[in-house]
C-alpha cells in the first residue's frame, strides 16, 4: 500500500506512466478494427481480380457484358441482361408484394394496436424474421407455386417461375420493412399527433396523412434496404425460380438469377481459373456493387430523418 | 337556415369521415392478421409434408418369410438367424458375422437386418397430412388398384431420422452428419468471430478517438452488414479454399487425407461464416456497451483503475448478458445460412461424420436445399422433417438467449 503511494505520487506522473499492458491490449483492439476494413478490401480486389481477367479474356468483351440478351457460356455469349431482367423481376415482385403489407402492419403496431397487442404481435413477425431462407425456398416450391399453378393455370405457370419466388422473398423482406418503418413511425414527436388531434381529425387522418408523410424518409429507407436484401436473396430463387438464364418478362416462366446462377455453378465443384470459375466473380463484383449503392443510399436517408427531429 | 344545411353537410361528411376511419383500420387490421396467417401456413405447410400415408411396396413379403404365417417378433433368434442365411448371399452373411456375430446380436438387431435387407420395404408413393385427412377415398382406391402395397401412415421425423447418415433412398436417409457439420461450423464460427467482434466493439466505443478513421470503419462495419451472404461465399471460395488451401485443407498440420486434401473444409465453412456475423456482433456489442452509464466508466477510472482494467472488470461483465444474446442470435443466423456454404463446396453427399476440422462437410440447410431440389416427393417429405429439426435447433438456441436475457436484466437495473 504505502509502496503504491510512493510511486503514485501525482495525477501528473500516473498520465506519464508507460503501462506496456495497456498499450499491447490497445493494439490488438485496433488490430480487431481494421481486420473489418480489410475484409472489405478483401471483397473488393477478390472480385476485381477475378473480374478482370474474366474481362480479359477473348471470348468477352465489356460492351456485350452489359447489351447482350444472351447468357450462354457454353457458346461464350456472356450477356448479363437476362440474368439482371430476373433478378430485378423477382425484387420488383418481392417488394411490390411487401411494401404495402409492411408499412400497414407498422402503422397499425405504431398507431393504432394496444401495448398488449403489439407485444403479442412484435415477436410473432420478428419470428417470421428468423426462419432460415432455405425454409422460404422449400415453401416457394411446396405451397407458393402449387397455388399460383391452381389459380392462373398449369398451362400459363411453368413449375419454376420468378412470381412465386417473388412472393415468397416478399414475406422474407416483410418483417425488415415492417420494423424499420415502424421505428420511422415511431420517431415522429407525439406532438404531430396530438396537433391533429386537437384540429378534429379521425385517428386514420392523423396516421395517413400526418405521422406517414412525416415519416417519409424513413420508410424510404425501409424499401431501400428491403430492395437491397431481396436483389442479394438466393436460395429462394435457387430454389423457385429456375436454373438456366432466360430473358423474359413473364413472371410466370422461369428465369435464372444473379445470385441462382452463382450458386449454380459454384454448387458443382467449379475448377479454378475456367472461364466459368472467373464469371461468378464478375457477377459478383456486379451484385456487390448494387447492393453496396442501394445501401449507402438508404444511410443517407435515414441520417437525414434524424436531424430533423432531434 | 343556411346555417342548419352547412351543419347537415358537416354532420354527413363526418359520417363519411368516421367511416372511412373504420375501413382503413380494418384494412390496416388485416394486413396484419395476413401477416401472421402467412406464418401459419409458413409451418402447417412443413407439418404437413412431413407426416402422412405412404405406400410401401416390399421386395419379400414378410409373410413368405416364415412358414406358418407367425410374425417376424415373435421368433427366436436362431429362427432368425436362420431367416438371414437363407435369404442373403453367403459373403453379405460373413459380412455382417466381421462387423458383429449374428449370434450376440439381440433380436431387435436382427429384426432391423431383416427388414433392411430383406424386405427391403420402398416408398411408391406418398401423400401430405391434408392429403391423408381430407382424401381418404382417393388414397383408398389407390390402394384397391395396386394390392400388392401396403399402406401405412408415416412420420418422416422420428429417432432414426436424427440418428441415421446420409442414404440415396429417402426412407433411410438421415440428419446426423448434417447436423454434426452444422455443429462444427458454428464452433468454429463463434472461435474467430467473438473475440474479433467484441475487441473490435471495444475498441470503436472505448478507445477510438472520434475521427476519420474510427467513421470510416464505422461505416464499413455497416456496410459489411448489408452485404448479401453469397459475397461473402465468394470471398471464402477465393481465400479460405483456394489461397489458404495448405492451411485450410489441413496438409500444413500433416492431415493429409487424399479425399479431403483440398480447401473445401469445415475449417473453410466456418471461417466464411465468422466474417458474415462479424458486423453484427460487433453493431450488437456496441449498443452493449453504449447502454452502460457512463458514472461506471467514471467511478472505475475515479478509483485509479486503468482503461483496460475497467473494461475488463466492469463493463464487460456488466455488458456480458446482452453481447451473448447478441452473440446467439448472429450465430443462429449462421445456422440457417445456406447460399455462402455451397459456394464455398458444401459436399454434395457425406455419410461420414466429421471427425475434425479438416473434414468435408455438409450442414442441415444444405441437406434441406438438396433435398428439396429433388423432384422425387419423398425426398421433400424428408426436407420438411430436416426443417423441422433445424427450426427446432434454432428455436433451442432463440429461446436461450431470451431467457437469458431476461434472468439478468432483472438483476441489473441502471
Amino acid at each position: 500500500m504505502s509502496k503504491q503511494q510512493e510511486s503514485v505520487f501525482t495525477a501528473e506522473s500516473i498520465k506519464k506512466k508507460i503501462r506496456p499492458g495497456e498499450i499491447i491490449i490497445h493494439a490488438v483492439l485496433l488490430s480487431c478494427a481494421l481486420l473489418s476494413i480489410i475484409i472489405t478490401l478483401g471483397i473488393v480486389v477478390i472480385l476485381v481480380k477475378e473480374s478482370i481477367l474474366f474481362f480479359g479474356e477473348k471470348e468477352v468483351r465489356l460492351i456485350d457484358f452489359f447489351t447482350m440478351t444472351k447468357w450462354q457460356p457454353m457458346i461464350q455469349k456472356f450477356g448479363i441482361l437476362p440474368l439482371l431482367n430476373a433478378t430485378l423481376m423477382t425484387s420488383f415482385i418481392a417488394v411490390l408484394t411487401a411494401l404495402p403489407i409492411g408499412i400497414a402492419v407498422a402503422v397499425y403496431l405504431s398507431e393504432y394496436a394496444s401495448s398488449k397487442t403489439r407485444n403479442i404481435l412484435k415477436p410473432i413477425i420478428e419470428v417470421l424474421a428468423g426462419i432460415p431462407t432455405v425454409v422460404y425456398g422449400y415453401f416457394a416450391i411446396t405451397f407458393m407455386t402449387p397455388v399460383l399453378r391452381s389459380v392462373f393455370g398449369e398451362n400459363i405457370v411453368e413449375i419454376y417461375n420468378t412470381a412465386s419466388a417473388g412472393i415468397v422473398i416478399g414475406i422474407l423482406i416483410l418483417p425488415l420493412i415492417a420494423s424499420m418503418a415502424e421505428d420511422a413511425l415511431n420517431a415522429v414527436p407525439r406532438t404531430l399527433r396530438e396537433a391533429a388531434y386537437g384540429l378534429g381529425a379521425t385517428k386514420m387522418e392523423t396516421s395517413l396523412k400526418v405521422v406517414l408523410p412525416a415519416a417519409f424518409s424513413g420508410i424510404a429507407a425501409a424499401f431501400i434496404v428491403g430492395l437491397s436484401r431481396a436483389v442479394g436473396e438466393t436460395m429462394i430463387v435457387a430454389l423457385a425460380a429456375g436454373a438456366g438464364p432466360n430473358f423474359t418478362l413473364n413472371p410466370f416462366k422461369a428465369a435464372e438469377t444473379i445470385t441462382g446462377y452463382i450458386v449454380r455453378i459454384s454448387g458443382g465443384d467449379v475448377s479454378y481459373n475456367t472461364l466459368d470459375y472467373n464469371s461468378i466473380f464478375a457477377l459478383g463484383l456486379f451484385l456487390f456493387i448494387i447492393t453496396l449503392i442501394l445501401n449507402m443510399i438508404s444511410r443517407k436517408v435515414v441520417e437525414k430523418y434524424r436531424e430533423v427531429y432531434d | 337556415m343556411t346555417v342548419n344545411a352547412e351543419l347537415f353537410t358537416a354532420d354527413r361528411l363526418s359520417k363519411k369521415r368516421k367511416k372511412r376511419n373504420t375501413i382503413v383500420s380494418l384494412v390496416l387490421y388485416g394486413a396484419t392478421v395476413i401477416t401472421v396467417v402467412i406464418l401459419c401456413i409458413l409451418l402447417l405447410n412443413i407439418i404437413n409434408n412431413a407426416f402422412g400415408t405412404v405406400a410401401v411396396e416390399n421386395e419379400v413379403s414378410p409373410e413368405t418369410l416364415t412358414d406358418n404365417g407367425i410374425p417376424l417378433q415373435d421368433l427366436e433368434n436362431p429362427q432368425l438367424i436362420q431367416i438371414i442365411e437363407a435369404h442373403l448371399s453367403r459373403g453379405l452373411v460373413r459380412r455382417f458375422n466381421d462387423d458383429k456375430p449374428l449370434e450376440n446380436r439381440s433380436s431387435k438387431e436382427l429384426l432391423e437386418l431383416i427388414e433392411e435387407r430383406i424386405i427391403n420395404s420402398e416408398v411408391i408413393k406418398s401423400w401430405s397430412l391434408v392429403d391423408t385427412i381430407f382424401r381418404g377415398p382417393v388414397i383408398s382406391e389407390y390402394f384397391e388398384a395396386n394390392p400388392n402395397q401396403e399402406r401405412r401412415f408415416r412420420a418422416w421425423i422420428h429417432p432414426k431420422f436424427l440418428l441415421d447418415s446420409q442414404s440415396s433412398t429417402p426412407e433411410n436417409a438421415g440428419v446426423r452428419t448434417a447436423i454434426l457439420g452444422s455443429l462444427w461450423i458454428i464452433l468454429i464460427t463463434f472461435i474467430f468471430a467473438f473475440p474479433i467482434g467484441i475487441g473490435t466493439a471495444v475498441y470503436l466505443e472505448e478507445y477510438a478517438v472520434k475521427n476519420r478513421l474510427h467513421k470510416i470503419v464505422q461505416t464499413n462495419i455497416y456496410n459489411l452488414a448489408g452485404v448479401p451472404s453469397i459475397i461473402y461465399g465468394l470471398l471464402g471460395l477465393a481465400v479460405f479454399v483456394r489461397v489458404l488451401e495448405p492451411v485450410t485443407s489441413g496438409a500444413l498440420f500433416g492431415f493429409s487425407n487424399s479425399a479431403t486434401a483440398n480447401g473445401r473444409t469445415i475449417l473453410s465453412a466456418g471461417l466464411t461464416l465468422g466474417l458474415l456475423v462479424l458486423p453484427i456482433i460487433i453493431i450488437n456489442t456496441q449498443e452493449a456497451l453504449r447502454a452502460l452509464p457512463d458514472s461506471l466508466r467514471h467511478s472505475s477510472l475515479g478509483l485509479g483503475a486503468t482503461k483496460w482494467q475497467t473494461i475488463r472488470h466492469h463493463l464487460l461483465p456488466n455488458a456480458f448478458e446482452r453481447i451473448l444474446t447478441g452473440t446467439i442470435m448472429a450465430l443462429s443466423r449462421a445456422i440457417g445460412e445456406t447460399a455462402p456454404l455451397i459456394v464455398v463446396g458444401a459436399s454434395t453427399f457425406v455419410s461420414v461424420d466429421p471427425s475434425s476440422p479438416f473434414s468435408k462437410f455438409t450442414t442441415l440447410p444444405i441437406q434441406i436445399y438438396q433435398w428439396s431440389a429433388r423432384p422425387q416427393g419423398e425426398f421433400r417429405n424428408i426436407a420438411a422433417a430436416a426443417i423441422i429439426v433445424l427450426l427446432i435447433l434454432l428455436l433451442g438456441m432463440n429461446s436461450f438467449a431470451i431467457y437469458f436475457r431476461n434472468h439478468y436484466a432483472k438483476k441489473r437495473n441502471y
